[in-house]
């Protein structure tokens, strides 16, 4: 196994899923602060809030085709990338990504085609009902794509079948109600309209600043700062923390996130700072509150939360148990007849995937020694600094944007957002959401690691067969392609932000159609 | 849970279903391919090409997900080849994902300034986008009839011996060209219900009966070089056809000319290389007689009838190993479990026809020929 093609396939993934989340999350957002506007429209048929709409509407688009472009990549790249983790899991991650396209993302693309061209074609009622159809479609695709991804988390309803050497499904609602899934459906989706209502108050904030269209402006904050607020708070009171007390990989990734090596007696305290130090185990400085965690981790007072010594001891009793398993199912590969191998393989199969954690140190993991096995344990504790630090930074901006919020919808009423300093904070915060938004997904994926799928496939093991050359052709291919095409939609971004929400076009407007109005 | 179909009825079930999902696309999407490529040569100035982007800009958008659904389904049903398939044409896979980001930011961007010189640049995105997929469509199709490099050890681990050179073999050339002369015909067959009469229209129409001329040909051609060639595979010994999902537990073996022994067996299915070769017929005979719904009906045909006679010489072959006969993919053995494949298939039943319902529903409100007039003065257009 080239460790190289690995590591740049991870390398690939990070950029290329990264890259697209730059633009998902405002189409969730967005898609539906559209459904709000212009049921506004539709409800007092003033024709300012068909302006409000389309103009946002403009900039949804330019936004949207990058999103759906850059999915393509994701769609196909657990085949190219990760054929391994392809054959070895398909079984159970295909189905929700056909779902995905079969029952979200058809209605999302076909209905999206008739918001831009069919303001013509059809009544008042028919187009909010094809850009409510957009917005339930695109946040539709986000549940199964996160059904998915939840699964990759905590691998529920699914076992090892040895005749076919890969993971199948036993239970379908099990993964269909995986309680990671749900969690991170309602956390990510929520991030996604904190990003959008902050990018619509950012541009309102723009305008109103300078005294342009500020009409379309305080209307459009109004919208963005109830729907932010409502978002924001749901961010952080439905993070999905709630799922980490389910499994040991999930504990890990908790304890880690705490860097809490040890484990305390419940309800557990909440390290707010510290340093984090891996060699000696401990964390510096660190400042505690005491019972929180406990409450967050366990929603109990006599719950205990492991800490992550206890659960690398877990995880070294779960590699004997599973080389007891991977033995078997060697046997089992010359003669699928033997009934011994096949009873230790049904006792111990749940812990296979311990096993395949030291094909990294030995080819052959029955071959490995006490040490090698303790090694592979330590393996399971993910980078506990990065870990420990992201959050903080993560949530930290969760609870600004419920301040920020909070005090947008006090100005809504106040002041009519007249104050310039919060003018000014507003466009400050703008980019502010990303960042949040990128740090969660690198903090959900670097905390499953060493695994790809927790406790059934390790990551280095799902790789495609492929060249470093090759590899390296294509990150360097998509790097300049989704360069360039990020340099032209932000300028194209800007250009419609300054020109505002003028009907625009080569030809003059036709007088049959409908005539801008002139703000105020 | 009880299962009410046996394995191997869902196996041939999801093997229907991934020829329709296949054609799906190349129906829908394939206006897009077609019209793409198309674009420099029937529309020369700036507003007829603005004529030609807005008859596909509404529809590319849904279109495109058959491809994206596509990839969710063989990803689902079939795992084996979505593995093998994906990472074995690895750098071919990324060429055609490259030309298809291009195509939304081109439809999107291209209008939003008026210099000509960043017009001709998203012509040009918008040709590659067209023609690169289209081509390399067919040239994979052209490899799986020919099979790739490709086997499995015991882990069922796939190892890939061949490059992207490789892939470009004289056959899968011509498959390619062939996949392009019918999404050209299918294009501007496309052009010939959605744009008004005019010089646009007419070089449609002379492109389109030359792009269905070319397909007959090649398509004729393709059929002599697998008759004469050494293509082809047979399963050999017991075939377990609801047996586990594991090539290793089966035999192929390679038999030249063996993609034709279905149609000794089956006469009927002649009748898909027949519509493969009479549809174009149909689409010249609605070029001739400026009548637009033969013309598409002719084209809709051709392509239903030379992409289902791929599946049907290939049954019950999926895709072919080159280098190690018993790695090759069947229906028999490379599908995901019983139960995955029953509950897809109940997940598509119950929502292809909605997904249709909906599809139709949009036509019918997008309808009607679009006219230079109308892209003049329509603000929402391209």
């Amino acid at each position: 196994m080239d460790m190289a093609v690995i590591e740049l396939s991870r390398l690939q993934f990070a950029l290329t899923a990264m890259y697209h989340f730059l633009f998902v999350p405002l189409t969730l957002g967005l898609s539906f602060m559209l459904v709000i506007m212009e049921s506004v429209y539709v409800i007092t048929k003033r024709p300012i809030w068909r302006v409000v709409t389309r103009f946002w509407g403009k900039l949804f688009g330019i936004n949207f085709v990058l999103g759906v472009a850059t999915g393509l990549t994701m769609e196909f790249e657990f085949g190219t990338n990760w054929a391994y983790y392809a054959h070895y899991v398909g079984d159970i991650f295909g189905a929700p990504l056909a779902i995905e396209g079969l029952m979200a993302f058809f209605l999302e693309a076909t209905m999206v085609g008739v918001m831009f061209f069919g303001w013509d074609r059809m009544s008042r009622r028919q187009h909010l009902l094809v850009t409510f159809l957009v917005a339930l479609g695109t946040n539709l695709s986000a549940l199964w794509i996160l059904v998915a991804n939840g699964w990759m988390q905590n691998p529920t309803g699914a076992t090892f079948n040895p005749a076919t050497m890969r993971m199948e499904v036993t239970d379908f609602s099990a993964v269909l109600f995986n309680p990671v899934a749900q969690a991170k459906f309602v956390h990510t989706v929520s991030a996604g309209y904190v990003c959008a209502a902050t990018f619509v108050m950012g541009v309102s904030a723009y305008y109103l600043l300078r005294g342009k269209w500020t009409n379309v402006a305080r209307r459009s904050m109004m919208v963005a700062s109830a729907f932010g607020l409502a978002s924001a708070l749901s961010v952080v009171v439905l993070g999905d923390e709630s799922g980490y007390a389910l499994t040991d990989n999930q504990k890990m990734k908790l304890a880690s996130i705490e860097a809490m090596w040890e484990t305390e007696p419940a309800p557990a305290s909440i390290t707010l700072v510290g340093l984090p130090d891996v060699a000696a185990r401990t964390t510096h400085y660190a400042i505690k509150v005491p019972y929180v965690m406990g409450l967050i981790g366990t929603r109990s007072l006599t719950g205990q939360i492991d800490g992550i010594e206890n659960l690398v001891l877990k995880a070294d009793e779960r590699i004997h148990s599973g080389i007891i398993a991977y033995d078997a199912v060697e046997k089992l590969k010359t003669n699928r007849a033997d009934t011994a191998a096949m009873t230790a393989f049904e006792t111990h199969k749940r812990d296979i995937g311990f096993a395949l954690l030291l094909k990294r140190y030995v080819a052959d993991p029955r071959q490995a020694d006490e040490a090698t096995i303790t090694k592979a344990a330590w393996s399971t504790v993910p980078n506990v600094p990065v870990m420990f630090y992201l959050f903080r930074f993560m949530a930290g901006l969760g609870f600004g944007f419920i301040a920020f919020f909070g005090m947008a919808f006090y100005c809504a009423s106040a002041c009519q957002f007249r104050k310039r300093w919060f003018l000014k904070l507003a466009l400050f915060v703008t980019p502010l959401p990303w960042v949040a938004i990128e740090f969660g997904w690198v903090l959900a994926e670097i905390g499953r690691q060493p695994w790809a799928v927790d406790g059934v496939l390790p990551t280095f093991l799902g790789a495609s067969s492929l060249t470093v050359p090759q590899i390296w052709t294509t990150i360097i291919g998509f790097t300049a392609l989704y360069g360039t095409l990020a340099v032209i939609e932000v300028r194209l971004m800007l250009a419609a932000i300054r020109k505002g929400p003028i009907e625009h076009h080569d030809e003059p407007v036709s007088t049959a159609g409908f005539a801008p109005l002139p703000a105020e | 849970m009880h299962i009410p179909l046996d394995y191997e009825t869902l196996r041939l079930i999801w093997w229907v279903l991934l020829g329709v999902l296949l054609i799906g696309f190349a129906l829908t999407d394939g206006y897009d391919l077609g019209v793409g490529a198309l674009l420099p040569f029937v529309a020369r100035k700036d507003d007829e090409r603005r004529l030609v982007i807005n008859a596909i800009a509404p529809h590319w958008e849904g279109h495109q997900v058959w491809l994206i659904l596509g990839g969710g389904a063989i990803f689902a049903a079939w795992p084996f080849v979505y593995a093998v398939s994906f990472s074995g044409f690895y750098l071919a896979m990324f060429l055609v994902l490259a030309s298809l980001i291009l195509r939304p930011v081109s439809f999107k961007y291209r209008s939003k300034h008026a210099d000509p010189a960043w017009r001709a640049r998203w012509d040009m995105a918008l040709f590659v986008g067209g023609f690169v997929p289209a081509l390399v469509f067919g040239v994979a199709v052209g490899n799986v009839l020919t099979g790739a490099p490709f086997r499995f050890d015991s882990d069922l681990r796939m190892t890939y011996e061949g490059s992207l050179l490789g892939l470009f073999t004289p056959f899968s050339l011509l498959a390619g060209l062939l996949s392009v002369a019918m999404l050209a015909m299918h294009g501007a067959a496309w052009l010939a219900v959605k744009i008004e009469d005019g010089p646009v229209l007419d070089r449609a129409r002379r492109y389109g009966r030359w792009a269905a001329v070319a397909t007959i040909v090649l398509f004729a051609l393709g059929g002599v070089m697998i008759a004469k060639g050494a293509m082809g595979m047979r399963l050999d010994g017991v075939v377990d056809a609801g047996g586990p999902s594991n090539p290793l537990m089966s035999a192929s073996i390679s038999a030249p000319g063996g993609w034709l022994a279905n149609y000794g067996a089956h006469p009927w299915m002649l009748i898909a290389p027949i519509a493969g070769l009479a549809g174009p017929l149909v689409a010249m005979a609605g070029i001739a007689t400026r009548r637009g719904w033969l013309n598409l009906a002719g084209s809709a045909a051709a392509i239903k009838g030379i992409i289902a006679t791929v599946g049907l010489s290939m049954f019950p072959f999926i895709l072919p190993s080159s280098i190690d006969p018993r790695s090759s993919l069947t229906v028999w053995n490379a599908s995901s479990s019983h139960l995955t494949l029953f509950i897809m298939l109940i997940v598509t039943c119950v929502f292809l026809p909605v997904v249709l319902i909906y599809t139709a529903w949009v036509m019918k409100m997008l309808s009607g020929r679009i006219t230079l007039g109308e892209v003049r003065s329509n603000p929402d257009f391209y």
